[in-house]
């Protein structure tokens, strides 16, 4: 087999159709995809969705950026900012960063692991419909909540929904009803999802495809659904507690009946930073997937890789009340806290080494993926160091709620997980739909939306130096803002110029894209041996795997990786 | 501070002075200023009174010195105060360790692309040399992040300490600052005193007579937060919950702040201010607002509708005793201050009669209803308040 | 399913089973949502503004727990049975199984109702109330769910569509019930013994 070419190009010649395959109607095709059980069409729709979401949640990022532009802004009312933010931070959170983590392992699991579906089809479209009827649920308050007390609309709560804020005195109308309720039943979906993704690792691999040679991103994935499963149930827990008080009259959160504010944001942050990973960890496997094919050598100390993730997902179970320095917490709490979130550092900082490792001495293609994947390094290691600017306590003191805190976690989400997610289309697109995406296309989205992705979060990190506080609908001129928020809306539309280019280049390349064939990009894991895209199956005869590469094995026989397993 | 007028009712120049960016060699000079701090007793005052000379002929810091000049930039590396200048220190090292961390690790990313991008004459069917790995190596960069977390974890532990546990000289002023949705209530039990939204505090002219302030923060509904970046880091004020922050403003003028915790429809419009006064001027403020309210018999049809409105329901005049309301902020001093709407605008009579004809206009979502007043009440109520000086 | 296809070429390739592996992960996630109901639960203890207090109203719950333990010693000699091949075995204990476990709701109903009518003691009365009936509840939703699938169980097994063979679908069951009956073992400490003698 040839190396080092990426694509066999057979110009404009129809995809074969293959069994399942063939091209219907348009209400076949959406038939096709309501009906599924499929977990490669879940993926897709579970993909699809996140992007449906991330269009109407980047709307009001639009929005927002457009009422702070300028000093006493007047493009939309106090209310409907608050509105604004909450629904934002709630759907980029829930259902487009998860779907999206959902949607990649669906995806790719199995097909990585040599597997011809999930564990549990059924129960997989059952995950898919309970998220995506959530965000329906969600999204419905916009017509539902305007109730009896003529207070209503979107959620206005913020995304961790403080208490008492949210409680029936506080919060009149529905509104918060279909926060709390929308979470609840996406949260059920998540958890489902995860346990079904977990059992598929465990025990449908392939022959020869141990634990020790799963490709990094299942491992990831492992990690990720782990932290869903064991820390999605206490969000879901608080939403009952609140569902209770706001219904029954419960007392959870009662600060008039002896209730604790606090407890609420316990709870919230318990699941809310194991969140954080949940969502970075997808993150972290797609890089590993891409660099080292992309640097032509195996990813650099892979066992060290797995137990940092796996160190990861442990440590963040102790961290939850880094985001609760400001409450009031004793100073025994805010030492053994700040502890725990600078140790977390450490296991990220060897993974950030190890993908340094990989791309030292390599022969590095610069084709989309990696130019992703190397943005995401640059920008990840500087949201992980203001990380440690925000773990230092008393620093944290002054950073927390500003707009230097908006800015370190858009750095983790767009400029590391979003940039993460770009990568991944580009590496797998061929792979699920079998053309390549348009290279001049994906070149301008890279760097429209890299470039609007520094201008708009760059300068946050100076507006919340001079004192900006994060939630504000607006501010008056002359406190040292005006400018840095200017530029940040300027930079919101070069983003946005970003993000239309990408969706263009997605659809157009679905049909006039160069033909991929199975594996352009000369890669090493088990979904490049199958057709793209793959058949019902998956693989017609299942693999048998002896290494970590097994397709390098394929490819060089004279130099097989499991020489030196 | 003088307020400049501009047409339109919503002018609101709470902030004199430049923007951010002229400011930053200031900034430098003050920086410098810290460091000769720093230096003991009088060489200090000498120091400091040349460099004031200096200061004060740069632009933008005319006044410096005096409690109207509004500390509108709050930047947190420029603090005046004690424990904002101790959150400084250990800032300004986690911050140069991080560049530092930043610069290398950078440094070392750009040089393995640009070195080892695939080069057009290269030979593609030639792959590099294939490592896996090595535990020598790994275990080497495994500890300088446990070495320097072990550092950041110690000046975390100290600083916490010193501004978790102060050790005040003597009997500190105590201040309760209590949020409500969307103004701040102030007591001054020592003096008996109740006040909202702008926060009167005596300088610590020198390190060596220090004056702080302890300040208890309570909640009377939901969580908000206090910030005055130049004062200190942020507390919440949460409800059921009291917190104890402190400060020492080592220097004069009008810091402000915001509430940072979102807190409903208003939260962006609930504002601090801190003026800090010379002790002469702040022992005046206490006397003043320890007098009773003013009873002026020219405005007494204005009083008469202000009872009648029933505004005495959520408002305090003291004396009053048909004015003995909570839910409101106590207007019993009303013209000591400078903004109306804990800061949302100047305290002018444009604004206030804006405000009472319907203060849903320059707050919308605040607390106080549009009370239906005509034009009549307005202005009796307008001239009533101007006189509780 | 792919489950057959996999094992076909099976030969010295084991995997756990995807049941067992399943079953676990419900149970821990399960665990993860009583864990902050129980902890709500300490957290409030001692904190209620107003009457009643756990230690006027609480009595250990003899009968509840006699009925909940007994049922996870009958359950296990029915999967004893099934496993055997002895599907009258079965029948009989797992019915058994299935009135203890009802039996167990029926006695959360009438403790219920002496607290609420007797007692005065509702969710909204104070945080005792809002934790107490949370986590109490939250576990009686459990035993109806457990209770659910065993009559599923018993009703399928008397028309006969429960063989030897399906011992390991069985076995999932009972490990769901165990894990209830954990829950009610921690219950017991913190609801009736921690709180009530404080």
């Amino acid at each position: 087999m040839p190396n080092g070419t990426t694509t066999v190009d057979v110009g404009e010649e129809q995809l074969p159709a293959r069994p399942g395959q063939e091209r219907g109607t348009l209400t076949g095709w959406i038939q096709d995809l309501v009906y599924t059980v499929d977990h490669k069409k879940l993926g897709i729709l579970y993909i699809g969705m996140a992007l449906v979401f991330l269009v109407l949640a980047g709307i009001m990022a639009m929005l927002i950026r457009a009422q702070l532009a300028f000093p006493d802004g007047h493009v939309v009312s106090p209310e409907t900012f608050n509105s604004l933010f909450t629904m934002h931070g709630t759907v980029m959170i829930f259902w487009v960063a998860m779907p999206l983590a959902f949607g990649m392992a669906n995806y790719l699991v199995p097909l990585m692991i040599g597997a011809r579906d999930m564990a549990f089809p059924r129960l997989n479209a059952f995950s898919f419909w309970l998220t995506f009827f959530g965000g329906c649920l969600l999204f419905f308050s916009y017509v539902g909540a305007p109730g009896l007390y003529g207070s209503g609309g979107a959620p206005a709560v913020a995304w961790m929904a403080l208490a008492p804020l949210t409680s029936r005195a506080f919060s009149v109308g529905p509104s918060t009803d279909y926060w709390s309720l929308s979470l609840l039943v996406a949260g059920i979906g998540s958890v489902t999802g995860a346990i079904n993704i977990m059992v598929t690792i465990f025990c449908y691999r392939t022959k020869g495809m141990t634990l020790s040679r799963l490709p990094l991103f299942v491992w990831m994935t492992i990690t990720t659904m782990f932290l869903v499963i064991v820390f999605l149930p206490p969000l879901s827990a608080a939403q009952i507690m609140l569902t209770l008080e706001r219904y029954l009259g419960a007392k959870f959160f009662d600060t008039q009946a002896g209730g604790s504010a606090i407890l609420w944001q316990h709870f919230f942050w318990i699941f809310g930073h194991p969140e954080v990973y949940i969502l970075v960890l997808p993150a972290f496997g797609v890089v590993s997937e891409v660099i080292p094919v992309f640097s032509r050598k195996p990813i650099f100390g892979y066992p060290m890789m797995v137990a940092a993730s796996v160190l990861i997902g442990f440590i963040s179970a102790g961290v939850w009340a880094h985001h609760m320095f400001a409450v009031g917490m004793t100073s025994f709490g805010v030492t053994f806290f700040g502890i725990a979130t600078l140790a977390i550092s450490v296991p990220t900082g060897i993974k950030i080494f190890n993908w340094l490792a990989t791309i030292y001495g390599g022969k590095i293609r610069l084709e989309l993926p990696m130019v992703f994947a190397i943005a995401f390094l640059f920008q990840f290691l500087i949201a992980g160091l203001t990380g440690v600017m925000l773990g230092v306590a008393p620093f944290d003191w002054q950073l927390n709620d500003s707009y230097f805190v908006i800015a370190h976690f858009h750095y983790v989400i767009v400029g590391g997980i979003l940039f993460a997610v770009f990568a991944f289309f580009y590496y797998w697109y061929p792979k699920v739909f079998g053309r390549m995406l348009d290279k001049k296309l994906g070149f301008w989205h890279f760097w429209l939306f890299t470039i609007g992705f520094h201008l708009t979060f760059d300068p946050q990190h100076i507006a919340g130096i001079l004192g900006m506080p994060r939630r504000i609908y607006t501010y008056h001129p002359g406190r040292g803002w005006e400018l840095w928020n200017l530029i940040s809306s300027v930079g919101a539309i070069f983003q946005a110029l970003g993000i239309i280019f990408f969706v263009l280049n997605l659809i157009w390349s679905a049909r006039k894209g160069k033909v991929a064939g199975d594996d352009p990009w000369d890669a090493w894991t088990l979904e490049w041996m199958t057709t793209s895209p793959p058949p019902d199956y998956n693989f017609e005869k299942l693999p048998e795997v002896r290494s970590r590469r097994p397709l390098w094995d394929l490819k060089h026989p004279d130099d097989p990786d499991w020489k030196f397993e | 501070m003088k307020a400049a007028h501009h047409p339109g009712g919503r002018d609101r120049d709470v902030i004199e002075g430049t923007s951010g960016i002229v400011l930053w060699p200031n900034y430098l000079i003050l920086f410098i200023l810290r460091i000769c701090s720093a230096l003991k007793d009088r060489r200090e005052k000498l120091i400091r009174r040349a460099l004031l000379l200096v200061i004060a002929t740069l632009p933008g810091t005319a006044g410096a010195q005096t409690a109207d000049h509004v500390r509108a930039i709050q930047n947190i590396f420029h603090p005046l105060s004690k424990p904002a200048e101790l959150i400084n220190d250990t800032a300004r090292l986690t911050l140069l360790i991080c560049l530092v961390i930043f610069l290398v690790v950078g440094g070392l990313l750009l040089y393995s692309v640009v070195r080892y991008r695939r080069k057009s004459t290269d030979d593609d069917t030639m792959e590099p040399s294939q490592v896996y790995g090595s535990n020598a190596i790994e275990l080497a960069w495994t500890i300088p992040p446990i070495l320097i977390v072990i550092v950041l974890v110690l000046i975390t532990a100290r600083t916490v300490g010193e501004i978790s546990n102060p050790h005040f000289p003597k009997d500190p002023i105590q201040l309760r600052v209590i949020g409500h949705r969307f103004w701040w209530e102030l007591q001054y039990p020592d003096y008996g005193v109740t006040a909202a939204n702008e926060i009167h505090v005596p300088v610590s002219y020198l390190p060596s007579t220090p004056r702080p302030i302890q300040m208890t923060l309570d909640s009377a509904d939901v969580v908000h937060g206090f910030w005055v970046p130049q004062l200190n880091g942020k507390l919440w004020v949460v409800p059921n919950h009291r917190n104890m922050m402190w400060i020492q403003p080592s220097s004069l003028g009008t810091y402000l702040g915001n509430c940072t915790v979102y807190c409903g429809d208003q939260h962006a419009n609930m504002l601090i201010r801190v003026i800090v006064q010379p002790p002469e001027d702040f022992e005046k403020w206490i006397a003043g607002q320890k007098a009773p309210a003013v009873a002026d018999p020219s405005v007494e049809d204005g009083r008469r509708e202000f009872i009648e409105n029933s505004c005495g329901t959520c408002h305090r005049i003291a004396g009053t005793p048909a004015a003995n309301g909570v839910f409101g902020p106590d207007l019993t001093h009303y013209m000591s201050r400078q903004t109306l709407g804990s800061g949302v605008a100047v305290n002018n009579d444009e604004n206030l009669r804006s405000w009472l004809r319907d203060p849903q206009v320059l707050k919308p979502g605040c607390r106080m209803p549009d009370m239906k007043l005509d034009d009549k009440e307005v202005d009796l109520i307008l001239a009533y308040l101007k006189t509780l000086k | 399913m792919s489950s057959e296809t996999l094992t076909a070429q099976e030969t010295d390739w084991k995997q756990p089973s995807p049941r067992k592996v399943a079953m676990i992960f419900v149970i821990l996630t399960e665990s993860a949502l009583f864990t902050i109901f129980v902890v709500a639960y300490l957290f409030y203890i001692g904190k209620s503004l107003v009457p009643p207090y756990p230690h006027q109203l609480l009595h250990f719950p003899w009968l509840g727990s006699v009925l909940l333990f007994g049922s996870s010693g009958t359950i296990m000699v029915a999967e004893h049975h099934l496993k055997k091949g002895s599907i009258s075995g079965f029948h009989l204990w797992w019915a058994i199984t299935f009135a203890a476990g009802v039996g167990f709701l029926f006695w959360t109903i009438s403790e219920w109702i002496h607290l609420i009518y007797q007692e005065g003691l509702t969710i909204s009365t104070n945080l005792f109330g809002s934790t107490f009936y949370s986590l109490v509840g939250l576990h009686a939703s459990h035993v109806l769910v457990g209770a659910f699938l065993l009559g599923l169980i018993l009703f399928m097994s008397l028309t006969g569509r429960i063989r030897h063979y399906h011992h390991e679908h069985v076995e999932m069951i009972s490990w769901y019930w165990h894990f209830v009956d954990c829950v009610w073992v921690v219950v017991i400490t913190v609801v009736y013994i921690i709180s009530a003698n404080s």
